[in-house]
């Protein structure tokens, strides 16, 4: 029977420990997840294990009845990724015990991520456990680590501002739709020229419920194009006056030399819908859309350089955020590992 | 069993109330995620000094044997307790953020200064109307319309303040947690609306009477009365057809109801047969 300890760990790598090209070599498809879980559950001495596989981390979480197990597990890493020794010795980083929860509540609570505060990796973690525990790989330790982990992620988000305030152009674009408008189901987007940027502004939209969309383009058929690709309408630029006339956002982004979107234009359209504002999104350079405009009443003009600053300034409020959850999170760990450690004692631990 | 507190004493509470919710909304805003529970204080204390206001002006009414309207001080209590019930009905309806905090400081600013000027509330009028419950009606539902302007008067001071923060890119801080700018736009038309609904009752009560027996108004107050209520109904009508939008609606909203404050004055004027006021209860 063993007399020491089990051992929580995690071993893995991240943006912040390989670089892109590692991290190419390292990423994980079903198939080597697979296949790595069934090198993972031929390792003597490894209880209980959850992988958590995104495109910025593989990190391998678990618990082992002594430290013998580590380089097995490097081996099993390796022969699924095709990495050599040195390459993960570089890449790839062991963290034990008390350490090892403080990193997943950070990583969890998307401190630990490139974009910081962002919030979909709560959802890729909680995937990997709910994977994890129907393939019975969990166990008692690290049931109660993750459970533990999902309440901290969820306590920095309702009582922190981590992920208060968009970091992308296209999100914060919508961010500002959301306060001249509030729902957005309801508003019609014009997006004027068929470029990549333009689309995926509509695709924000989109994805906050926004339906009417209008593609306006130089060539018809070019915005016939865009516009079955966004689900929406088309139409040419010399309709522009009408649809300036319905549309609430407009997303301009053509590669024009001067405005396509000219004051006495706004003004003419805005004139047949006074009561309600006008949001105009210039994603062009040079730009789109006269400056004029944004004296016009009800008419809100944001252009590049706009929604870049305020990205900018929202992801240093994100980061000026981090110390406080950091403190939350020692806390939390601080709480939890006894309890974890006197699971590790435990003869089923070991 | 006789009340413990006398009248002036509920309505200092009730103020008191009211200036804590604010207090309260202003820790909030200082943080982006304001803990959960600070929205449920400050509806508490809100309904807590509504509540204390209320009872305030209702052992003042028991006196008077109506409604309490006799002088400036309990006017300008009547304006803040209506805009704290509007604000109860819409805040729930709308789910506005930041109006309860707007309302909270504005109802405690107009309560606050009506107790701390005694002047206001030396003497009030007697049998104002006449034991008639028409005349009653009418000038309550005169002043519950000014309640209903005041929280115009917010609205549209939040609207300046969203465009404001909108055209100038200044987007944190108290901006944060302003109501999108159509929602504003919405409130403000249904609260003009409503507003202009209650005052055109209220008139048309009043003019009901008036006809009987018509020295009974001053030609000031009547000139006043209908003037508020016409400046009301245009901005309503402008509204309508879309011809008085967005800032300007705000900016002429808060001008009105700033001169229409001013109004009370006149209209006021016509009261006779003053007593001094006695505590209630002694």
């Amino acid at each position: 029977m063993a007399t020491h300890p089990a051992i929580l760990f995690q071993l893995g790598a991240s943006h912040h420990t390989a670089p892109l090209a590692v991290r190419e070599r390292l990423a994980i498809d079903a198939a080597r997840a697979s296949d790595l879980a069934t090198r993972l559950g031929q390792i003597a001495g490894l209880n209980e294990f959850a992988l958590v596989n995104t495109c910025n981390r593989v990190e391998l979480y678990g618990v082992v009845s002594t430290s013998d197990a580590f380089p097995a597990l490097h081996a099993a890493l390796g022969a699924v990724t095709g990495c050599t020794p040195a390459e993960l010795d570089s890449a790839v980083t062991l963290r034990q015990n008390h350490a090892a929860i403080g990193h997943l509540f950070a990583v969890a609570s998307g401190l630990d991520s490139q974009i910081v505060g962002e919030t979909e990796i709560l959802g890729q973690v909680k995937q990997a456990y709910d994977a994890a525990l129907a393939q019975h790989w969990t166990g008692p330790v690290l049931n109660r680590v993750f459970q533990k982990t999902f309440q901290a992620a969820k306590h920095i988000r309702t009582n922190t501002g981590i992920g208060a305030g968009q970091i992308s152009i296209a999100t914060v674009a919508v961010d500002l739709a959301g306060r001249i408008f509030g729902e957005l189901a309801q508003t019609k987007i014009l997006v004027v020229g068929a470029g990549d940027i333009g689309l995926k502004t509509v695709q924000a939209f989109q994805s906050r419920g926004a339906t009417a969309i209008t593609v306006a383009s130089r060539t018809l058929a070019k915005a016939e194009e865009a516009a079955a690709l966004a689900g929406g309408w088309a139409l040419s630029l010399a309709d522009l006056p009408v649809a300036i006339a319905e549309a609430d956002i407009i997303a301009s982004s053509t590669s024009s030399p001067d405005f396509i979107l000219t004051r006495e234009l706004i003004a003419a359209g805005i004139k047949r819908r006074p009561a309600r504002p006008l949001f105009l999104i210039d994603l062009a350079l040079p730009r789109d859309v006269d400056p004029a405009t944004a004296e016009l009443a009800n008419v809100f003009l944001y252009n590049l350089d706009d929604l870049a600053e305020i990205a900018e300034e929202n992801l240093a409020q994100r980061e000026a955020e981090v110390a406080k959850c950091q403190a939350i999170l020692a806390d939390r760990t601080a709480a939890l590992w006894p309890q974890v450690a006197h699971s590790l004692n435990a003869p089923h631990a070991s | 069993m006789a009340p413990l507190l006398t009248d002036r004493a509920l309505l200092w509470l009730g103020a008191l109330l009211y200036l804590a919710g604010f207090l309260v909304g202003l820790i909030g805003l200082t943080r982006r995620h304001s803990p959960a529970g600070l929205r449920t204080m400050l509806n508490i204390l809100l309904i807590g000094g509504w509540s204390f206001q209320w009872l305030g002006l209702y052992q003042r009414g028991l006196v008077g044997r109506g409604c309490p309207l006799g002088n400036t001080f309990e006017i300008v209590q009547f304006v803040a307790w209506s805009a704290m019930l509007v604000y109860f009905f819409v805040g729930s309806t709308f789910r506005v953020s930041l109006l309860g905090l707007f309302t909270a400081g504005y109802a405690a600013t107009l309560a606050l200064v009506s107790l701390l000027i005694p002047q206001w509330d030396l003497v009030r009028g007697q049998k104002l109307f006449g034991n008639n419950p028409w005349i009653e009606a009418h000038a309550a539902l005169a002043v519950f319309s000014y309640g209903v302007f005041g929280l115009l008067t917010l609205t549209s001071l939040m609207q300046l303040l969203q465009n404001w923060s909108l055209k100038n890119k200044r987007l944190n801080g108290l901006f944060w947690f302003l109501p999108s700018v159509v929602q504003l736009e919405q409130i403000n038309y249904r609260l003009v609306l409503l507003g202009v609904t209650l005052l055109s009752i209220s008139l048309s009560v009043g003019a009901a009477w008036w006809v009987r027996n018509i020295e009974s108004v001053h030609l000031p107050k009547l000139m006043v009365t209908v003037g508020v209520w016409l400046a009301y109904l245009t901005v309503l009508l402008l509204r309508w057809r879309g011809r008085l939008v967005s800032v300007r609606f705000a900016w002429v909203c808060l001008i009105l109801f700033g001169l229409a404050l001013l109004s009370l004055g006149p209209v006021n004027s016509n009261r006779h047969g003053y007593q001094p006021v006695t505590l209630t209860p002694r």
